[in-house]
């Protein structure tokens, strides 16, 4: 079956367009195409916009922010965004990474959705036709689209060389669907005690969701094997993670712990 | 259901079609413009069967509607062998047996070929990422692998 395609010119009016129950914004059909496809009849229609204020990569004074509509693909290409290249890497193979964007990771249920773990990690600023929301709030609120319409950029302060870290862990290399995924914002003072700690878990709920408790953990302690010790032990706090046919709840259970070691200390 | 009208460029030769609004490329292909080069496999972005190059770039037509594609250069399987002459990754896959079923196969092919355009003379590694998005149930991928690095070091003594 076929839906009807209709494009318009601004955000907002797709905004407007999307409250209409049954619409759903087409960006690189690697969503909602395939949800189409496998008989999704809530769909009955495809919404989508030309927007420029949705492509494009922009770098400047310590931020970066994204279009909507930027592939997985384009981030890996772009030379300024080095630090984020392994989260946009992380999705798919070199198809679904050519029509994959930003914008739709966000919305992305798991196991998918890696790139937004990273967002969430570097504490992303969600720009949207309705306003700008922090990516937790976006995350926690991500079905209701009556106040924000549609995801136009997301925008985030480059952190520190080093800081950033991510990991994916999947059964099959290169391309796998993700057991988990985890990145990090580790700052350290001059003592190398950890200053700051911004911690972000995939598949451990049914979006992406901070690890809080392993935060405030690993808060002045050392990156050393008996620095993290605390922190490990709490990094599954909170976590209801997803049975499926790649893990079940019980497995990532009891690998998030080792995986998380290997994030802090390789 | 409203038809449109796309055009596009499909193998070099220029298209004006009308199609389903919504329709995929996929299905554009296959039951209008009568190219069953790109097999519908999965339908869900996994297997990679259907992969085409549009404007240069690997993309699963069953997940891209064809209204998109307007005013864009596609490229299949079906377009590669030119007066009889088979493309080179094609011509290493029969010649290392690098096929059974032949399902994937297009795909496959399609995949090393956004591949080979943009590194012509590619790593193991490479050639692994570049079909990373391809399923393959019988033949196995150590045939396949070998097959493109066969098809670049071919192209690569054929430009010398």
């Amino acid at each position: 079956m076929s839906l009807a395609l209709t494009t318009f010119p601004s955000a907002k009016e797709v905004s407007a367009a999307l409250k209409q129950g049954g619409a759903r914004y087409l960006g690189g059909g690697t969503l909602v195409v395939r949800a189409v496809n496998e008989g999704d009849i809530a769909t009955s229609a495809y919404v989508r916009t030309n927007d420029p204020a949705m492509s494009g990569i922009d770098v400047s004074d310590g931020r970066v922010r994204i279009g909507a509509s930027v592939t997985m693909a384009a981030i890996a290409r772009c030379e300024d965004l080095g630090m984020i290249r392994p989260a946009a890497k992380a999705v798919g193979g070199p198809a679904i990474r050519n029509m994959a964007t930003v914008g739709g990771n966000l919305f992305a249920a798991a196991p998918y959705g890696d790139f937004a773990v990273a967002l969430l990690a570097l504490d992303a600023t969600v720009h949207c036709a309705g306003g700008d929301m922090d990516i937790d709030g976006f995350l926690a609120s991500r079905d209701d689209l009556t106040e924000r319409g549609i995801v136009i950029a997301v925008s985030f302060k480059i952190p520190e060389a080093g800081s950033f870290r991510f990991l994916k862990v999947s059964r099959v290399k290169p391309k796998g669907v993700s057991v988990l995924s985890l990145a990090a914002v580790i700052d350290t003072g001059a003592n190398g005690n950890v200053s700051a700690a911004r911690i972000a878990l995939g598949c451990m709920a049914d979006r992406p969701m901070r690890a809080v408790s392993a935060e405030k953990a690993l808060s002045g302690a050392k990156l050393t094997k008996d620095g993290i010790t605390e922190a490990v032990s709490v990094i599954g706090s909170g976590t209801e993670p997803l049975t499926d046919a790649i893990a079940s709840a019980w497995y990532r259970s009891e690998v998030l712990p080792v995986h998380f070691g290997r994030l802090l200390l390789d | 259901m409203a038809r449109v009208p796309v055009q596009f460029r499909l193998n070099g030769e220029d298209r004006a079609e009308f199609v389903e609004s919504g329709t995929t490329l996929l299905h554009a292909l296959r039951d209008t413009m009568g190219d069953i080069s790109p097999k519908g496999g999965c339908h869900q972005g996994t297997c990679g069967a259907c992969s085409v190059i549009v404007d240069g770039e690997l993309r699963l037509s069953c997940l891209t509607l064809a209204e998109s594609c307007e005013g864009a250069a596609i490229e299949t399987t079906a377009g590669l062998g030119r007066d009889g002459v088979l493309y080179p990754v094609q011509r290493a896959i029969l010649d290392g047996f690098a096929t059974q079923c032949g399902f994937c196969t297009p795909g496959m092919v399609m995949a090393a070929k956004a591949l080979l355009d943009h590194t012509p003379n590619p790593t193991r590694e490479d050639v692994i990422e570049a079909i990373s998005g391809n399923i393959c149930r019988c033949t196995g991928y150590e045939p396949i692998i070998n097959a493109v690095l066969a098809a670049a070091r071919s192209n690569s003594q054929n430009a010398g």
